[in-house]
């Protein structure tokens, strides 16, 4: 058997990598800004399960490296054995039950922040706006119930802040995924189906908008930005793009002719 | 048990008609024409070609011009000669022979294991029967597209090490990581692990070889047909397929030619390991010694049955999905065209319905050589040996019932996430015992830390944290963030490099004195481990920060916020790249002129090392009788077999023996 000590001092390096290793987590810049009420959830949630992993995580390398430390073979022990131990139920039980206890706990909390980031928030204002996916830009339609008059197509993403956005998303060709990592939400863009997600942003800026998921040759250059504007720069912006031709407005819901799409894109750029 | 896999054929001593075991002679031309091998492969793989001409002509032409507006057309020709001619090569190598004579009413050999053995490296590019020898091709096919995979990832990492092109275009740059994933998965881990199986598996239980020999030989030579199609596709008109080894549809159903190499090649692989694994589930039911109940089988043994189980019941759904997008592309059957009625996330769960199974294929067998390498080098039994096997059976079930995991973030309706969610994170428990089984076997062991046990340790390191980030994302809004993010690669790659790769060194650097009879240089054996699990980890683990941060996996080209990472990862990743090199000079000159290695170097108590190395060509002169586990390190006097000394002479056939002395007990009793 390793001596009281030998343990004592594993337990506490394994206790102190246990504090560092967390304290850690706190330190890196794991993500890019919150700009949504879901983006906190996620990320809290993301905390928890860096908190709960870290102690496994250290238990394993404590327990290797003590192993290798108190147990490794020493000259003239090359034809020994060690002690015959075949298992021991009550431990095994123990590391079957624990671990499937905190695992249920963990995804049983993931349901609780799912269904929060789901939910349409009470209260709140919602608006509905139309995404559309095709090699390789996006597109975005403002209904008529957001514009109060004609229904807008624009290849500019603006949201008023302290609203709830309900994105209704559809594609032209390929499978698409729309992702808006300072949100922390995304789905897929698939053709045939519209789908959907709900956002909530409550963060003024402008963020990166990436297509998620591989849809051809220029996959990797399928980014854009959304802007989050305060409701009266929202109302402005929309009256500004009905005045001005620059934008595909249309009053039919189906997405611009795809032959059209180019040109118009080209002025918007990458964003 | 030997007469398991004779023939019901009378034997016909000869028959110079038949193939197999013939030992090479002096052919003329004509008569290498006919004889099975490269000469005769190549000429019916051009009739393969011509076949798949006439054939697409024929059907054109009385189709008629209506339909068709060219009789002539390459894609067609293309997809069916993709087709024909591997088939035609595997006639021309000789892979049916036997069952055409049969057909045929012709005299034929019945299997008596006279072919067995290799006697020059040429021998090892000829159809062969012999377990050990197709082993040995497996293992050394499956490296060498581990060192082309390798090498396509140093090129992405090029492509990656800035912002912006840098040398090649996105078309290129998205066919790479489409093979690269393609040849990894299917060509170099799926089939090293049935490699290792084919050589140590029927040693294991006492058996003179597999239970279908001929189907055994087969299943290897699809291998580099199927292999080699997916690095042609690099020629294709368009370049090679460009839609990752998911190849989702309708993006698969649009890409150029190059899409049916990879459609085709998977089928190839596929029917390869739907043949292994029924040939190894046939070997563990039916050939084991007497006295190997299931509960005394080596873990490895356990690994590979529950493999199996999963190549069998799982496989025909990746060939299903790729059936369909051949048929969409070709005949226009419009499976997945969402303007004809098509869904498109039918392919999604079929693909993955085999996929995630596919995982654990990669590594289950992985576990059950961790189980061999740390029982042995920590003298000890394993700890919780029932659990161990019955853990391994729980992940077989469980891998079937999460699937939709990987399409969070689909479309797919929203209640099949809640499911796919607890039963993802219950899948990590079995894992979990297997881990703290594994440090418990350590736990006041004598722990001898040479390579393969670093690369053990390595693994229950890593693997540790491939298992958390996948506990992670199966929390679905953490998911619906990273989703096909860098995290995913990240997570990805340490499963299947911190996991499946570090358990394959394991096993390479255990098994090789078995394999070739010679002992490794541990030194460079030492450095091989150092260098691949620091450059490992540091290549990784930084993207799964890059992940979070919102890069997106498959690009080209990236946002300028990522670039210092980026570049870190891409030297990180050449230096990874470059450690390879150590390992295969390391093996080169030790099969070469390594020192000669004993027949048990490791003082291990499963039957393969109680013969010779490497094993006799008969494997045992009288079958092996087991008494009891096959791990009982420490204990007093134990005995896993008992098997007669097998003469280091070749050339005695199987049950000519039956006069030879009762067994000796050859297990180690210290």
């Amino acid at each position: 058997m390793p001596s009281r000590r030998a343990i004592v001092t594993a337990a506490v390096a394994g206790l102190i990598a246990i504090a560092a290793g967390i304290a850690l987590s706190y330190q890196i810049h794991w993500f890019p800004v919150q700009a949504s009420t879901q983006a906190k959830e996620t990320d809290t949630l993301y905390h928890v399960l860096v908190i709960a992993s870290v102690p496994i995580f250290v238990l394993v390398v404590t327990v290797i490296l003590f192993s290798v430390w108190q147990f490794h073979m020493r000259p003239g022990e090359e034809l020994k054995d060690g002690p015959p131990i075949h298992g021991n139920t009550r431990l095994e039980v123990f590391w079957t039950a624990i671990p499937a206890a905190l695992l249920l706990g963990l995804v049983s909390y993931s349901f609780v922040v799912l269904h929060n980031n789901e939910k349409k928030p009470a209260g709140v204002p919602e608006v509905q706006i139309g995404v559309t996916g095709q090699q390789f830009f996006w597109d975005y339609e403002y209904p008529s119930s957001v514009t109060g008059g004609k229904p807008l197509k624009s290849y500019q993403l603006y949201l008023p802040e302290g609203y709830t956005v309900y994105f209704n998303m559809r594609s032209k060709d390929v499978i698409h995924a729309f992702w808006i990592p300072a949100f922390r939400l995304q789905e897929d863009v698939v053709p045939g189906i519209t789908t959907h997600y709900r956002a909530t942003p409550d963060r003024l800026g402008t963020y990166p908008v990436v297509c998620n998921l591989l849809c051809g040759s220029g996959h990797s250059l399928m980014r854009s930005a959304v802007h989050v504007v305060p409701p009266a720069q929202f109302r402005a912006w929309l009256a500004a793009q009905e005045r001005s031709g620059s934008t595909v407005a249309t009053a039919s819901t189906d997405p611009p002719d795809r032959a059209a799409a180019p040109a118009t894109v080209a002025g918007v750029g990458a964003g | 048990m030997a007469s398991t896999v004779q023939s019901p054929d009378p034997v016909r001593p000869g028959t110079g008609s038949s193939p197999f075991g013939d030992r090479p002679q002096r052919l003329g031309l004509g008569a290498k024409l006919r004889a099975p091998g490269f000469y005769r492969a190549a000429w019916m793989m051009l009739l393969g070609v011509a076949f798949a001409f006439g054939l697409t002509w024929l059907v054109r032409m009385s189709t008629g011009h209506t339909t068709f507006h060219h009789y002539i057309d390459g894609e067609a020709i293309l997809t069916v000669a993709l087709i024909a001619a591997p088939l035609m090569f595997l006639v021309g190598i000789g892979g049916f022979d036997y069952w055409f004579y049969w057909a045929a009413g012709r005299p034929t050999r019945p299997e008596d294991h006279s072919g067995h053995g290799a006697y020059t490296w040429k021998d090892y590019f000829r159809i062969n029967t012999d377990h050990k020898v197709i082993g040995v091709q497996y293992t050394v096919t499956s490296f060498f597209f581990l060192l082309v995979g390798g090498l396509i990832a140093m090129l992405m990492r090029i492509e990656l090490a800035q912002p912006g092109a840098q040398f090649i275009d996105a078309n290129t740059y998205n066919g790479l990581f489409s093979v690269h994933a393609s040849i990894l998965i299917f060509f170099f881990i799926i089939p090293v692990f049935a490699g290792f199986a084919n050589f140590v598996i029927p040693l294991m239980i006492g058996a003179p070889d597999m239970a279908f020999p001929r189907l055994n030989a087969l299943s290897y030579w699809l291998l580099p047909v199927g292999g080699a199609m997916m690095l042609l596709s690099f020629l294709a008109p368009g370049g090679a397929f460009a839609d990752g080894w998911t190849a989702y549809t309708p993006l698969s159903t649009d890409m150029p030619v190059g899409q049916v190499f990879f459609s085709l090649g998977v089928q190839f692989a596929g029917a390869s390991s739907i043949m292994t694994a029924l040939n190894f589930l046939v070997t563990i039911i039916t050939m084991r010694a007497p006295g190997m109940s299931f509960f005394r089988m080596p873990l490895l043994v356990w690994a590979n049955f529950a493999t199996s189980l999963l190549v069998v019941i799982a496989t025909p759904f990746i060939a299903a999905s790729q059936f369909f997008v051949i048929l969409d592309r070709s005949l226009g059957f419009n499976f997945f065209n969402a303007g004809a009625g098509g869904d498109v996330l039918m392919y999604q769960h079929v693909f993955w319905f085999y996929s995630h199974p596919a995982v654990y294929i990669m590594m289950l067998p992985g576990f059950g050589i961790i189980s061999e390498v740390i029982a042995v080098k920590s003298r000890k039994p394993i700890f919780g040996y029932r659990m161990m096997a019955f853990s391994l059976l729980a992940i077989v079930v469980l891998g079937f019932t999460v699937w939709a995991h990987h399409m969070f973030t689909s479309g797919m309706a929203a209640w099949i996430r809640i499911p796919m969610a607890i039963t993802t994170a219950i899948i990590a428990v079995p894992t979990g015992i297997k881990i703290f089984s594994w440090l418990a076997t350590l736990w006041r062991g004598v722990l001898h830390l040479d390579t393969s046990m670093l690369f053990a340790l390595g693994f229950l390191t890593t693997f540790t944290l491939g298992g958390i980030s996948g506990v992670m994302l199966a929390m679905i809004p953490f998911d619906i963030h990273v989703s096909a993010s860098y995290f995913i690669v990240a997570h990805i790659h340490y499963v299947l490099f911190g996991g499946s790769l570090m358990t394959i060194f394991a096993g390479v650097y255990y098994w090789f004195p078995k394999m070739t009879g010679r002992m490794y240089d541990e030194r460079l054996g030492k450095w091989h481990f150092w260098s691949t699990f620091v450059f490992f980890n540091l290549t990784f683990a930084p993207m799964h920060v890059l992940g979070l941060q919102g890069m997106p996996r498959r690009v080209a080209t990236y946002s300028t916020q990522f670039a210092d990472l980026n570049l870190f990862i891409s030297i990180c990743s050449w230096l990874l790249g470059l450690s390879t090199l150590i390992f295969l000079y390391n093996m080169v000159t030790s099969w070469r002129g390594g020192p000669r290695a004993g027949a048990n170097p490791w003082r291990g108590m499963t039957i393969e090392w109680q013969v010779s190395s490497p094993p006799p060509v008969f494997n045992f002169d009288r079958v092996p009788t087991v008494v009891g586990g096959p791990y009982e390190y420490g204990v007093p006097g134990a005995v896993h077999a008992i098997l007669k000394p097998t003469p280091a002479t070749v050339g005695a056939a199987v049950g000519t023996a039956s006069g030879a002395p009762p067994g000796v007990k050859l297990a180690p009793s210290e």
